[in-house]
Order: C-alpha cells, then structure tokens, then sequence
C-alpha cells in the first residue's frame, strides 16, 4: 500500500499535513504527535523581521468553527531558522515554510534568505491572510497581482513555492490559473474565510480587529467545493485545506483533486487529529482495497 | 514541566456553590503533576463548538487523582459542564501554564488575593504555601478575596490555610470595597502578591504593589483558542522583548497564565 505522494520533486511520506498558523512550528505540539509520521510540517508564517500583530481578543469560537485575527505576529526569519528550523532538524518529515509580507520586497528577502536553508523543502507564500492591512490578501485577490508576486517570488526562491489562495474571491479557478501561468509549482487552499461576530449584550465586535478569518468543520463544504475548482483549472497540484476533522474529510478533498490535505483548526480541538487522519486514510486504504493513494485523487 | 495530555476524565462530583458558581471534581491521570496557578481546557460534547473552555485549577487531591474546578457559567459550553453528573466522562486538556512560583514567598508574608471567579486557583496556592516547611515556609499566609456580595464562594475554605479577609463591592460582607480596600484598611501585612481576578483588579494590584514596594505574581485570563502555545491567540503585551516571540507580546495560556508584574505592560 503506498500513500506518499509527490509534489515538485519533494517526497512526503503520506499525504496529510498540518495547516500554516494551527501548529506553530511544531514544538508545542510534539507532547501530543509524532511529528516522524507527518508528511509535512508547514509552519506559521514568518516575515523578513518580527510582526507584532493584532491586539487582543485575537479569536472567536462560532457555531462549527472559529474565528481568528492573530495578525502573522512571528519572530521574524532570522530567529525562526535559528530557532525553529534547528528544532525540525531532528525529525524525519518534510517542512514547509509560509512566507508573509506586507510588501513585495517584504516576501523577497524572506524567500532569499531561506533559500539555502537545507531544512526548507518547500515555501508556501501567504498571500490571502485576511487579517493585516498591509500585504498579504492585497496580493492574493487580484489575478494580476497574484501573477505577479509569484513571478517575482519564482525567480529568487530555490526551493519550490507553493502559492496558498484567499476563498474571499469571486472565481478560484481564475486565481489558480494565475498562479499557475506565473510559475507556481503548486496551490494550496483555502486560507480563512473572512467572518465578523457582534457581542449584543456588550454592543461590540467580539475580535479587536472587527473582522476575522473563519476556519474548522462549518468551512468544510466551501473548501472542498472551492479545490475541485482549482484542481480541474489546472495542472499544478493542489494542496487542501479548510475544516478537515477525520480521515473521511480529508478523503474528500483527494477525490476532488488534492495531491495532498493539511489539518487546522481541528488540531485546537483534538491535537491528535493528524495523526488519526494519517491512520484513517491507511484504514481506509485497506477497507477499501485502494493500493495507491495517487488513484483516489481527482477521481470526480 | 509535565507533558500535557488529552484525555477523559470522569466526575466524581459537581455541586452548585453560589449563583451560578459551580465546584467539579475529576478524576485525570495528570493530577500528581499539577502546581497550583496551572489551568486546563475543558471541551464541550456539543459538536458545534471547537475550542477548550480554560477553566483554572482549584483544589488537588493527588491521592485520589482528582482535580477541582470551581467555574461560572457564562456561556453555551459552560452551561453544559454543570449538567455534568458523577460517573459521567468529560475531555479534559492539561495540564496548561506555568502556575504561581510558591518559591518567591520563602520567608516572607505572603498574600494571596482572588477577585470574583479568579479566587479558585489561589485555593490550592494558599494550601501549598501554608504547608511548605523549613526555610522554604513563607512567615505569614494571607488571603484577601473579593465578591460583588454576600453571595460567596470559598472563601471559609481559605481560612483553613491562611488569616482570611473579605471584600464585597456592596459591602455586605467584609470591607466595603475592592481588594486593595480591604488591604489598606485590614492594614494586612504583605512582602509578597499572588492573585487571580479581572483586569481592573489586576492593575490596581500591580499599582498597589508597586508604590508599597511588594513583589506581585498576576495570573491573566484571554480567549484563548489552542491552550498549547501555538496559535498565539492569547498574547498579553510585556515590557520588554519576550524570548520566544521577540516581540513585546507574551503567550498567557503558555508563559503565563502567571506573569510577574514588573514584566507586564498594562
């Protein structure tokens, strides 16, 4: 039985990864996970210097899910691949790195100053955090602005980028197209879906940032619909995400054509949840006589 | 630190203690490894929420293995835990934060204040630190606990462990006032602060402890989404560039929920 998965050239050893934000780095989850047996760490997003972020309250729990306005606070790369990428040297699984900036040279430097990180298998570049004024989503929802970071971003970087997509758009398909023609080596989708909630007894926005990015199991349907779309506008592979809870969930998102999944906000809710879902995919796998994992991708 | 868990832990008790205050015990395998200030996320059954509700640590029973939770009700999640009925299984996170470094009080007078649902943790503090011996032995354990009324909780269980004084916002009990009211005017003899309660509170403490040249420990309360230091949801903002964030931002559920006063920017 085999549930590796290729992407670019990079190896992982099954298809499930964590998502960008939910997993820090992956320390303060390794009381819980064996991060040996994940296909990928994809890290919290980190900028050429040290972001502050949003002021608190930063999160929100509504009905299926959550809302959150962390604002990409990091440490900046220096102390991240100091720091963060020494930590992973001691694991068996491939790491992403997510990028964030709030100006195209901003994401430049990063992606330069990684570049001959050994520790860095690929890069996924953030351009659809809801949550900062400046950057980020302004990249991420317009076609031709997207084109043209990731073009930008495909020159200087030496490992391969992954471009992750806002859901806060009119035509996803038009989006991954635009990545794709640009150079992007794969997509990954979909980040938080812009929400609001209003504390009526208080008469006040429940996060200080007003709005938001929703993520867990109510977001689901939206991401699952939204990488169909993507995965049969183009060629690239696409990586999943939004709402995955169980193995079953993650299933979806590789019969409606993702190459591989990442695990969110769920992991707040049960911080064994990658590693169930690797074990559910597995079981799955045999239950249903699937050999490869590659032939239950895209097959709808 | 202990590694932190997820697990079901069964009720052994719930009982209703004030106007929608309620004390739980629970049995969890992590109860040995508790120190007092530490927290734990409790999740709710109902499949439309996500998150831990954190809910701080009362009471220790490490013979038994059972923690104690005295907690309000404030919400959907809560209103759920207090239907919660002995033999009944609950999932339980912990155990979360660092706790009150009982440490800091050896010699000196200690006091450990509580304001309104932050009273529980100072519980289990004030028991520790009245038990701690030779030089390790604070001087002297007070406990000043603050309520909107009459309507109390815990607050005859603190006189077990320290010399105990009441405030009441009505003033239907104890000084007329806040904590720092009861303070000042039960002139209580103090070197050294742990407390738990709402923000005003907290400032007011660090203000008081301040001008009187006392060292003060405040344990902070945020949302909080992972309750494991890796959303970075619950910041709180420090005076100096934190060591893992390298911002002036601190992780309540994961540096803190206990910070020492002079390193907070309030």
């Amino acid at each position: 039985m085999n549930t590796s998965v290729e992407i670019a050239g990079v190896k992982f050893k099954n298809p499930v990864m964590t998502a960008s934000g939910t997993f820090g780095s992956g320390m303060e989850y390794s009381d819980f996970v064996d991060l040996n047996r994940l296909g990928a760490v994809v890290t919290k997003g980190v900028a050429n210097i040290p972001w502050e972020g949003n002021p608190v309250p930063r999160v929100a729990e509504v009905y299926g899910g959550m809302l959150n306005a962390i604002g990409l606070q990091n440490p900046g790369v220096e102390v991240f691949a100091e720091r963060d990428l020494k930590f992973l040297e001691g694991y068996d699984t491939k790491v992403i790195v997510n990028v964030c900036g709030k100006t195209v040279e901003d994401y430049l430097e990063v992606v330069e100053r990684l570049g001959d990180e050994k520790r860095v298998d690929m890069l996924e570049i953030n351009v659809s955090c809801p949550n900062v004024k400046e950057g980020a989503i302004a990249f991420g929802q317009k076609a031709d602005a997207l084109f043209d970071i990731t073009e930008k971003i495909k020159k200087v970087a030496r490992q391969p980028v992954i471009m992750k997509l806002s859901p806060n758009v009119t035509s996803i398909a038009e989006m991954a197209k635009a990545a794709e023609a640009a150079g992007a080596d794969a997509i990954s989708l979909i980040n938080t879906i812009t929400g609001m909630k209003i504390d009526i007894y208080k008469k006040k926005f429940v996060l200080a940032n007003k709005t938001g990015g929703m993520s867990g199991p109510a977001i689901k349907p939206v991401a699952v619909r939204m990488v169909y779309e993507a995965s049969h506008a183009v060629n690239i592979p696409v990586i999943g995400m939004g709402g995955i809870a169980t193995a079953e969930d993650a299933i979806e998102f590789i019969m409606a054509g993702a190459t591989a999944v990442a695990v969110g906000a769920m992991n707040f809710h049960n911080p064994y949840a990658t590693i169930e879902v690797v074990e559910g995919i597995e079981k799955y796998m045999q239950e249903q006589g699937v050999e490869d994992i590659n032939q239950l991708r895209k097959i709808l | 630190m202990s590694k932190k868990m997820k697990c079901e832990a069964k009720v052994q008790s719930q009982e209703l203690l004030a106007d929608g205050i309620y004390d739980l015990r629970l049995q969890v395998p992590f109860a040995g490894d508790v120190v007092p200030g530490q927290f734990v996320g409790v999740f709710p059954l109902n499949k439309a929420t996500l998150l831990p509700r954190p809910i701080s640590i009362c009471e220790v029973d490490r013979e038994n293995s059972v923690i104690r939770l005295v907690y309000r009700v404030v919400g959907s999640g809560t209103a759920e835990f207090a239907l919660y009925q002995p033999g009944d299984y609950m999932l339980v996170l912990g155990p979360l934060g660092n706790g009150f470094p009982l440490e800091a009080a050896a010699g000196k007078r200690a006091v450990v204040i509580g304001g309104g649902i932050g009273v529980p943790p100072l519980l289990e503090t004030a028991k520790r630190l009245s038990a701690m011996k030779g030089s390790k032995a604070p001087e002297k354990v007070s406990a000043v606990m603050g309520y909107r009324n009459s309507d109390t909780f815990l607050d005859d269980e603190f006189a077990n462990f320290s010399e105990l004084y009441v405030a009441t916002e009505d003033g239907s009990l104890g000084t007329k006032g806040n904590v720092i009211d009861a303070m000042k005017e039960q002139n209580v003899p103090c070197d050294v602060i742990f407390a738990c309660g709402p923000m005003p509170m907290l400032k007011g403490i660090k203000a008081y402890a301040a001008e009187n040249g006392i060292k003060a420990y405040l344990s902070l309360e945020e949302r909080m989404a992972c309750g494991v230091g890796a959303c970075l949801g619950c910041i709180c903002k420090t005076k100096n560039v934190d060591e893992h964030s390298h911002v002036k931002n601190a992780r309540i559920c994961t540096d803190g929920p206990v910070f020492d006063a002079d390193d907070l920017d309030m």
